[in-house]
């Protein structure tokens, strides 16, 4: 141990506690870290939600000919179910954590553009909020994640559900791009002295590529949102055929960029597990440069595949071919990191911490998904099984198996420096396994039905189909999967509560966010580190162990454990953005005049509802406007020219 | 990549960043990716309306009377719009006037530039206006369909035609004798150029909002990104028009 002492029992965890909550503190933070925790515990509330969801379809699906549910109400369930899992539970998670980790992985104080940060957070809630405003305002929208047309045409959806999808979508969209430029922004040009781009950390890279993702996939969302609201508000028939629209059309801007959607789902968790699996095998990861360009292979590849969930359109065989050849294709870059990611724990000192289960279960869980996911990649045989149970089957194995498996190792990983607290393991491996098995139960023999030809978003089926006890084990599944969830909620109140205190570096860990207090003072590093290689806290500590990839390096690294707080001297100094309610203001303006905009158009309801519609919206454009004057004057709080000498 | 020091270091405090590891300010890389994926959106709006002009053309085209009803054609006169895409154009002009003047520190001449972008982004904003306010009174509205104004020539030869209503029927808009066609293309062409008209207002308050601010502290080191900023935006969305009037007006 050439640095300092490892395990150090962090000393302020005490002091933090001892400043009291304060709201204010929190809904007007800048802090990357907050803001990253403020999304977390939002993603992870919709994840209940969307879990409860998840289980009121099992229920009605349990038995044939069941009446627990009417279709109507079926169809928003899961419509919701979907959309919440997609959009307010997995890519805020991501978001959330990698808000966290990614300054502290470069060494920056804070993202690019704090406040901006703080606009996507509560641009993100408000869209989250208002989505779900639509089930105590006539209905949920009920027309697939994916909303089909003609299906979402008033006269199929004639409740605002759809409107109110468009217009809650529509502000997560913002919140995510806004986010993406921040973390392009932060990882391009916020690095560390020292951290070249090879030598960023593989949860970093996928960032970056995700981030990159996001910026070009979400515009032709957000058009062909805005096409739809069009068709919807103004009678304009974008995707209304029989007024001379394509609903084809729809589903070529939808999947433009609803397949990159699925990366930008994924990409992020593999780079987790690409950085809990190296600090658990005490090994460097297996082929740096191939994981780390393989995840950019996949991204490009990524835009160029959106056809395959088209094959039932009847394309014509040179697209059909076209979109299947390119599908494969992307199984050889994942191929790429499946395969480095064993050759990562071959040979390796392998530690089964619950987070290292966690990622183990993603790799396996993930082949099954990718492995299906090239049969559904052969247009002949998606023939067969397009909506069918097996297309659920297969999405549920890369989005639950994939990217909710990957989330939870890490969560288990970096929960200790958030929290400076350690989650109980026994219990966390107990919930892993639980989780696993239930897993399996609950979406394998979705391949079985899908394939006997079961069709998905049917709200009940006949007796006699031979579906009944597979069904029936998908439910018993899905409670047990609740109840594991259950376990992971009550571990963390526990640990909260009185779980072990982390040092700085509990699991021994290669990179940057290890080297300070957990959980990490406001300003992240009271001296900037300077990088020399791509594991820069393993080469300080083990010096005789270093070196690159490519050979021993010249000198070793100077990183350093920091065992500093809000007191230490020196930390005074650091000028850090001031609090201001300014984006939380703008979000919210933003919010209630997109529920004004849903019903500006809606004659059927009378006059009342649409005065009421233009004074929400006029009460949004006062905020907007106000929080913009806010927003300037802050920023100039902050500004060392414009600001209040010193 | 550079390895100094990019961002606020202990000791540095209220350094604001202004160059990082990739040698570039970070507002404007931020604004150089929000402009790739701007890029995007037009891109998306800019073709739905090919598609649905071209859908429109063949429709006309195979009852043999594409030339009469081209919505391209008997719609959108070339003459107002050169007239806009040249006061954008020279506004891309005087904003390089208005940065070189910044550059050269000289606050008279910038504001005089600044002023002179700001005001020919209004002037094709209230030209834009004009246009649509005229295309609706000649018919092209944010239907799927269009009521083109029509000779008691064409009107006739069409009678004569005896189409399917799915392709044609005919009436009045307006008071006047018109062709109604189903088609997107108004709808497409309103909402693409109502987006880009958007674009340039929000233009216009930014440029407006850097006039103000360097006019309010004019020794502040930040002026210089400040314009250039205001001015990458306003170039990119001079560009979109360039690219919106090449293929929707002239090819």
């Amino acid at each position: 141990m050439a640095i300092a002492e490892q395990h150090v029992t962090s000393t302020h965890s005490d002091s933090a506690a001892s400043e009291g909550f304060s709201w204010r503190s929190w809904l007007a933070t800048v802090d990357h870290k907050k803001i990253g925790i403020i999304y977390i515990i939002s993603a992870f509330a919709f994840f209940i939600i969307g879990g409860i969801e998840a289980m009121l379809i099992r229920v009605q699906l349990g038995m044939p000919n069941n009446t627990f549910l009417s279709a109507d109400v079926y169809n928003q369930l899961f419509t919701m179910h979907a959309t919440t899992m997609v959009f307010l539970v997995i890519m805020p998670m991501n978001v959330g954590i990698g808000n966290y980790v990614v300054p502290l992985m470069v060494g920056a104080r804070d993202m690019a553009f704090p406040r901006l940060n703080a606009l996507s957070i509560w641009l993100f809630l408000g869209g989250g909020l208002l989505l779900y405003f639509s089930f105590i305002a006539g209905g949920a929208p009920n027309g697939g994640w994916f909303s089909y047309a003609p299906l979402t045409q008033t006269r199929y959806s004639p409740t605002a559900g759809m409107d109110y999808w468009i217009l809650g979508l529509g502000l997560t969209g913002v919140a995510s791009i806004a986010g993406a430029l921040n973390f392009i922004v932060t990882v391009l040009n916020m690095r560390a002295p020292g951290m070249t781009l090879n030598r960023m950390p593989l949860f970093v890279w996928m960032n970056l590529v995700v981030s990159f993702i996001i910026i070009f996939a979400f515009p032709t969302f957000t058009v062909a949102s805005i096409q739809l609201l069009f068709d919807r508000q103004f009678g304009a028939a974008f995707f209304n055929p029989a007024l001379g629209g394509d609903a084809v059309l729809w589903q070529h801007l939808f999947w433009f960029f609803g397949h990159p959607e699925v990366y930008i789902l994924i990409l992020p968790v593999m780079g987790m597990i690409s950085e809990v699996l190296p600090t658990f095998s005490r090994k460097p990861i297996f082929g740096y440069a191939f994981v780390a360009y393989s995840g950019v292979a996949i991204g490009f590849l990524g835009f160029i595949v959106w056809a395959h969930h088209m094959f039932g359109v009847g394309l014509g065989p040179v697209a059909n071919a076209f979109f299947a050849g390119a599908s494969m294709v992307i199984a050889v870059p994942t191929g790429v990191k499946i395969f480095n990611w064993i050759a990562t724990m071959w040979g390796g000192d392998v530690r089964l911490t619950t987070a290292m289960l966690y990622a183990i279960g993603f790799i396996s869980m993930f082949i099954i998904g990718g492995i299906s996911g090239i049969t559904l990649a052969s247009p002949p045989i998606d023939l067969q099984q397009t909506d069918s149970y097996y297309v659920v089957a297969h999405l549920h194995y890369v989005l639950f198996g994939g990217s909710i498996l990957g989330l939870f190792s890490g969560a288990f990983y970096w929960f200790p420096k958030m929290t400076g607290r350690m989650l109980d393991e026994k219990l966390g491996k107990l919930q892993f396994w639980l989780m696993l098995v239930s897993f399996n139960l609950t979406f394998f023999p979705m391949h079985i039905v899908g394939t006997e030809g079961m069709p998905r978003r049917i709200y009940t089926y006949e007796a006699g189909m031979g579906w009944e006890v597979w069904n029936l084990i998908e439910t018993v599944g899905t409670f047990l999967l609740a109840f594991s969830v259950l376990m992971f909620i009550y571990n963390v109140f526990k640990t909260l509560r009185s779980g072990a205190l982390a040092s700085n570096d509990p699991w021994d860990a290669p990179t940057l966010e290890w080297a300070i207090p957990s959980p990490p003072p406001s300003y992240n590093f009271l001296h900037t580190p300077v990088v020399t290689s791509r594991r820069p806290l393993w080469d300080a500590k083990y010096p005789h162990a270093v070196g690159d990839d490519h050979g021993p390096a010249s000198k070793p690294s100077p990183v350093r454990y920091e065992y500093t707080d809000e007191n230490t001297p020196g930390a005074k100094d650091i000028h850090m953005p001031s609090l201001t309610f300014s984006p939380m203001i703008l979000a919210g303006g933003l919010t209630i005049a997109s529920l004004g905009f849903i019903y500006i158009n809606q004659a059927i309801l009378g006059l009342p509802t649409r005065v009421a519609a233009l004074v929400f919206i006029a009460i949004g454009a006062v905020m907007v406007f106000y929080a913009i004057r806010g927003w300037v004057v802050d920023s100039r709080k902050d500004s060392p020219y414009l600001g209040h000498h010193h | 990549m550079s390895s100094s020091a990019s961002h606020a270091h202990h000791g540095e405090a209220n350094q604001k960043p202004l160059v990082g590891s990739m040698g570039v300010d970070s507002r404007k890389l931020g604004l150089w990716a929000f402009i790739g994926s701007e890029t995007l959106f037009f891109a998306t709006l800019i073709v739905t309306h090919l598609i649905f002009y071209a859908r429109t053309k063949e429709m006309l085209n195979g009852a043999g009377i594409l030339k009469e009803l081209d919505p391209r054609l008997n719609y959108l006169g070339i003459e107002l719009t050169t007239v806009l895409a040249s006061l954008l154009l020279a506004s891309s002009l005087t904003m390089v006037l208005a940065l070189a003047a910044s550059k050269a520190r000289d606050w008279k001449k910038f504001r005089f530039w600044q002023m002179a972008t700001i005001l020919l982004g209004a002037s094709f904003v209230g030209g834009q206006v004009y246009e649509f306010m005229h295309l609706y009174h000649v018919g092209l509205k944010l239907a799927p369909s269009y009521a083109l104004h029509i000779s008691d020539e064409v009107y006739n030869t069409i009678a004569s035609l005896n189409l399917d209503p799915s392709i044609v029927t005919l009436g009045e808009d307006h008071g006047h004798k018109a062709a109604i066609v189903p088609s997107l293309f108004g709808v497409t062409f309103f909402v693409m150029t109502g987006f880009h008209g958007l674009h340039v207002t929000i233009g216009i308050i930014w440029l407006l909002a850097v006039y103000v601010k360097v006019n309010k502290y004019p020794d502040s080191p930040e002026n210089p990104m400040d314009i250039e900023l205001g001015g990458l935006y306003w170039h990119f969305v001079d560009l979109v028009w360039v690219a919106i009037f090449t293929i929707v007006y002239l090819m």
